[in-house]
């Protein structure tokens, strides 16, 4: 098996303020494969955005990387110099954010946006590079791509320019997409036609993709793996199918019962009663403990690491038995 | 596993659930009184930690009390007549060659103390600051109010003639009124006339902001459904603005009075520099430095200067307070 | 796009109207055109046979009419205290006040916007700190008291430049020079920094403020997302968003000159139309007033108009309508 092109260790986020420091990610670890999609799905606030932006190094100060190291395709990228991680954005990790609306500068032809990307970060310049440029946006699907290249954002529809943006990301064909909620901003429709791009796509170029949603749907649509975030941690792990089907941590059980299902007749939606905790107040030991339906005594007590459970990872002390016990009996 | 989470308020009465809740009960228990929270406040705690900021409130507060105190701190009464001797006149300040140390900062071509007259002048140029501030916002935010609430045909008479006077900047709107009150009036001697003539002429210049910033926010909120409900009862409209739409106003008509009170004071300073202000016989920081930049090139410096660095401090201090009450309440930088 | 454009000239001719009308009340109403032409023993009867003459007995809409009329012509009556036609003193004044304004506002821009691009892209830096002081102070200041400091550093204390006065002036045809003479260019100096001061802080801190706003932006950090160099974030997607609404601020910033010109001429002296008018003021001159109102209030609305044009220019969103899909 080759080399995973994202390997992301122990990984730890902070915020240090006046009142102390805030943890928004706590020992996070998974691996990307190449051509995997790994999607990481969470409630708001659950740190899923902040991973991702620690991983292509634009955490937004005072937030910084406080621990653990992310290897891009076997090289530690967490230490870089900014001008070395400079020109790793964008040619070797690539980002798609939420809102195709502000994401474009809109003084700018999408045409010159395009251009300037693959003029920093490839060989091609002046008419080779603009020829690039409209071979992308035909590849994205834009139709009329010769015509419309020279066109500004407020000309094209919402899910137009999120294809726009596909392209600027894919411009410099990077190893890796980290697309934060690319169709949340988007109607319904619209949203199965991104999807479908992006995995058109990335199965094409081989690219990896780490799709960052709080949309269960997104994820059974087009990912291979998902890993669940709750408080700042991963309290789950697993291919697609066994984490929706046969999940395991509790939360990940409320989770996948929130989500109506068209064959089934229930008079109430499911809830999990409670809120996920902010960073300034996480409980003590698991995370979830203070809503969690089976919660019993060393939950409290000590934070749950994740172990291994048939073809998934959980962190739980339902699943951590035999060291758990021995623990507690102290 | 597949069995469905049900919603539940209360828990199960197992011990360990009961422990978990336990814990959650006493870290409430550790939290702060309500009186430490507030000192603890971003907002109070921003304000202690800069100290530019104290330190310019210090200066503001301590010309502010010397203006208000006047009457009873300053060692001579420059504005009667009989306590004035010519024979004093010019005399440089206390520490120079010359000087009498009663008159600690010297005093001006009438024998004026000039430490006094700047204690007064301060007075009248806080006053006129701040009461042509008065008028400019409950103006504007009146006119906002109603082209906003009303819509229509008023609001576009308000917002037309709001145009038509951005189009001016306040300084010439102030002179023009100034002037024209001057003409009809003839040479108006009247003291209080002067003041009132002088906060209308400033307190025009400057409605216009409030007005358009609180036009728009109560087109906002008119249009909300708490707004609509109150209609629908009956509530009269002006009820409806003064209790639901003016609370909410107030955080950026706040900002906007911080920028305008030391615009305020500069333009009544520099009205009564140009000799369309008030008056030598009651003088104003600017009428100061009027009287005194004809003694400049004399070598009698202390006549101008003084009420200058007066004037800079005052205008220095509201600016750095009213910096930070604009960080303070800015949303996007919390 | 022509929507905009019209509705911006019609925008114009409504102020022009209003303060035509200002302008007329204040010439007919305020003042008092047969008082000031006529001495103290002239007769009721006289004067009486004057106001017809001069067809002050007339409605007012054809009073107003005649105003609108006259004033086309540039005939804007005689001044009270001067006795000369007002549009005589206004041109031998006009050059004297257009070029210090030019001047001071080359000077404002010039270190404005450099000043506040560098204090938003280096904020931390003491530099910055320093900068941002002086502008502090640059808006703190009244003109005046900068123009009298200034006058009493250099001019006074250090006798290296004249107080007061224009210097020695070319005459170009029907407009006067002072920028060709050596005297002419000493004397500009402290004039045009006093005015420039305030603007030029301002400006500095529009700049700034519009540069923090947009390097928050999504799309500069989807910019930075791309590996696109700091140079090309910084000016050729952050300052060319940051101009778009300065630029616009700053075409309106010139009439504020104009304006505060009247206090810096007042300070140094300077053969402008401002201490034309503040004279007015202070005399009850009505002539000189209204007409200085209507002159102002044309270049005014020409600015206005000359910069809603540029954002035209400037801004693709007004320019090219909306989406097509």
């Amino acid at each position: 098996m080759s080399q995973p092109v994202l390997s992301i260790r122990n990984l730890r986020v902070e915020f240090p303020n006046r009142h102390g420091t805030l943890v928004a990610v706590s020992d996070v670890s998974f691996d990307i494969a190449r051509g995997e999609v790994l999607g990481v799905v969470g409630e708001s606030g659950a740190g899923k955005s902040l991973t991702g932006s620690a991983i292509i190094g634009l955490l937004e100060p005072p937030g910084r990387i406080a621990g653990g190291e992310v290897w891009l395709d076997g090289s530690r990228i967490d230490q870089l110099s900014p001008e070395a991680m400079r020109r790793i954005r964008g040619k070797r990790i690539g980002m798609v954010f939420q809102d195709p609306l502000t994401s474009l500068n809109p003084l700018n032809r999408i045409g010159d946006q395009l251009v300037e990307t693959i003029e920093v970060h490839t060989n091609y310049r002046g008419v080779h590079a603009r020829r690039r440029a409209v071979a992308l946006l035909t590849e994205v699907g834009l139709p009329a791509a010769a015509e419309r290249v020279d066109n500004y954002p407020h000309q094209f529809s919402g899910g137009m320019r999120q294809r726009v943006v596909v392209a600027l990301a894919l411009a410099a064909d990077p190893e890796l997409v980290i697309a934060d909620e690319p169709t949340t901003a988007l109607d319904v429709s619209v949203q199965a036609q991104i999807i479908a791009l992006l995995k058109r796509l990335c199965r094409e170029r081989g690219t990896a993709i780490m799709l960052i949603t709080h949309d269960m749907g997104v994820i059974a649509e087009v990912a291979d793996r998902v890993a669940v975030m709750y408080a700042g941690r991963i309290v789950e792990i697993g291919a697609v199918n066994d984490v929706i089907t046969r999940p395991l941590h509790p939360y990940s059980v409320g989770l996948m019962n929130s989500i109506p299902r068209l064959n089934s007749d229930v008079e109430s939606l499911t809830q999990i009663f409670g809120s996920m905790p902010t960073p300034a107040s996480i409980p003590s030991g698991c995370a979830f403990h203070p809503r969690c339906q089976r919660v019993f005594t060393p939950c409290a007590k000590k934070r749950p690491e994740l172990v291994t459970r048939g073809p998934s990872q959980v962190a739980c002390w339902l699943y951590d038995d035999v060291p758990a016990a021995a623990e507690v009996a102290k | 596993m597949s069995s469905s989470i049900r919603a539940s308020g209360s828990a199960d009465a197992r011990p360990d659930v009961m422990s978990a809740q336990q814990d959650i009960k006493s870290i409430k228990a550790d939290q702060p009184s309500p009186l430490a929270l507030f000192l603890d406040n971003d907002f109070v705690y921003s304000f202690w930690h800069s100290k530019i900021t104290v330190a310019a409130s210090l200066v503001a507060l301590l010309i502010v009390l010397g203006a208000v105190l006047a009457p009873w701190i300053a060692p001579h009464d420059p504005f009667d007549l009989k306590t004035l001797s010519l024979l004093d006149s010019n005399a440089p300040p206390a520490w120079a060659k010359g000087g009498d140390i009663r008159f600690l900062l010297g005093t001006d071509d009438q024998g004026r103390d000039v430490f006094s007259t700047i204690l007064y002048g301060s007075r009248l140029s806080l006053a006129v600051g701040l009461l042509s501030v008065v008028f400019a916002a409950a103006l504007g935010i009146t006119l906002g109010l109603i082209a906003g609430y009303a819509g229509g045909a008023v609001d576009t008479l308000i917002m037309r003639a709001a145009d038509v006077q951005l189009t001016f900047p306040a300084i010439l709107i102030a002179l023009l009124i100034d002037g024209t009150a001057h003409a009809l009036f003839g040479q108006y001697r009247e003291e209080s006339a002067t003041i009132w003539v002088l906060v209308l002429s400033i307190g025009l210049s400057f409605w216009v902001q409030y007005a358009r910033t609180v036009r728009s926010m109560t087109f906002v909120e008119r249009n909300k459904d708490y707004v609509l409900a109150a209609r629908l009862i009956g509530i009269r409209p002006s009820l409806i603005l003064v209790r639901h739409i003016l609370p909410n106003v107030i955080g950026p008509v706040l900002v906007i009075v911080t920028i305008n009170l030391a615009l305020a004071i500069i333009l009544e300073a520099t009205l009564s520099f140009l000799g369309v202000g008030l008056s030598p016989t009651q003088p104003s920081l600017g009428t100061m430095i009027r009287i005194g930049n004809n003694f400049l090139f004399s070598g009698e410096w202390w006549i101008a200067i003084f009420p200058g660095i007066t004037l800079a401090a005052l205008v220095l201090s509201v600016n750095l307070v009213g910096d930070w009450l604009r960080d303070a309440l800015n949303p996007k930088l919390r | 796009m022509l929507a905009f454009v019209l509705r911006r000239a019609a925008q114009a001719v409504l102020v022009m109207v209003v303060v035509a009308l200002i302008a007329f009340t204040l010439f007919r109403f305020v003042g008092d055109p047969v008082n000031q032409m006529v001495g103290i023993e002239t007769s009721a009867q006289e004067r009486e046979l004057l106001r017809q003459q001069l067809g002050l007995n007339d409605p007012v809409v054809v009073q107003f009419a005649r105003f609108i009329w006259a004033a086309a012509h540039l005939d804007f009556g005689a001044s009270y205290q001067f006795k000369q036609p007002v549009i005589d003193l206004f041109a031998e004044r006009f050059p004297a006040t257009i070029e210090l304004s030019i001047v001071s506002a080359l000077f404002s821009l010039l270190l404005g916007i450099p000043m506040g691009v560098y204090t938003a892209l280096h904020r931390d830096s003491w530099l910055s700190g320093i900068i941002l002081t002086v502008s502090l102070v640059g808006i703190s200041l009244p003109t005046f008291l900068i123009g009298i400091l200034l006058i009493y550093i250099f001019a006074v204390s250090l006798p290296w430049l004249p107080s007061f006065g224009r210097g020695d002036v070319i005459a170009l045809g029907f407009w006067t020079t002072g920028l060709l003479t050596k005297s002419g260019l000493r004397a500009i100096i402290l004039p045009a920094v006093t005015l420039a001061l305030f603007q030029m802080a301002l400006i500095m801190r529009l700049v700034r403020s519009e540069m923090i706003e947009v390097l928050r932006t999504d799309y500069i950090k989807f910019a930075r997302a791309r590996g696109l160099p700091n140079r090309l974030v910084n000016f050729g997607h952050a300052l060319k968003n940051t101009l778009v609404p300065v630029v616009t601020i700053v075409g309106l910033q010139f009439g504020s000159i104009i304006a505060f010109a009247i206090i810096t001429e007042t300070v140094f002296q300077w053969p402008g139309m401002g201490l034309l008018f503040l004279r007015a003021v202070q005399n009850a001159d009505i002539p000189i007033m209204s007409a200085y109102l209507l002159l102002v209030a044309a270049i005014f609305v020409l600015i206005n108009l000359v910069v809603d044009l540029l954002y035209v220019v400037v801004d693709p969103r007004i320019r090219i309508g909306g989406r097509s899909a």
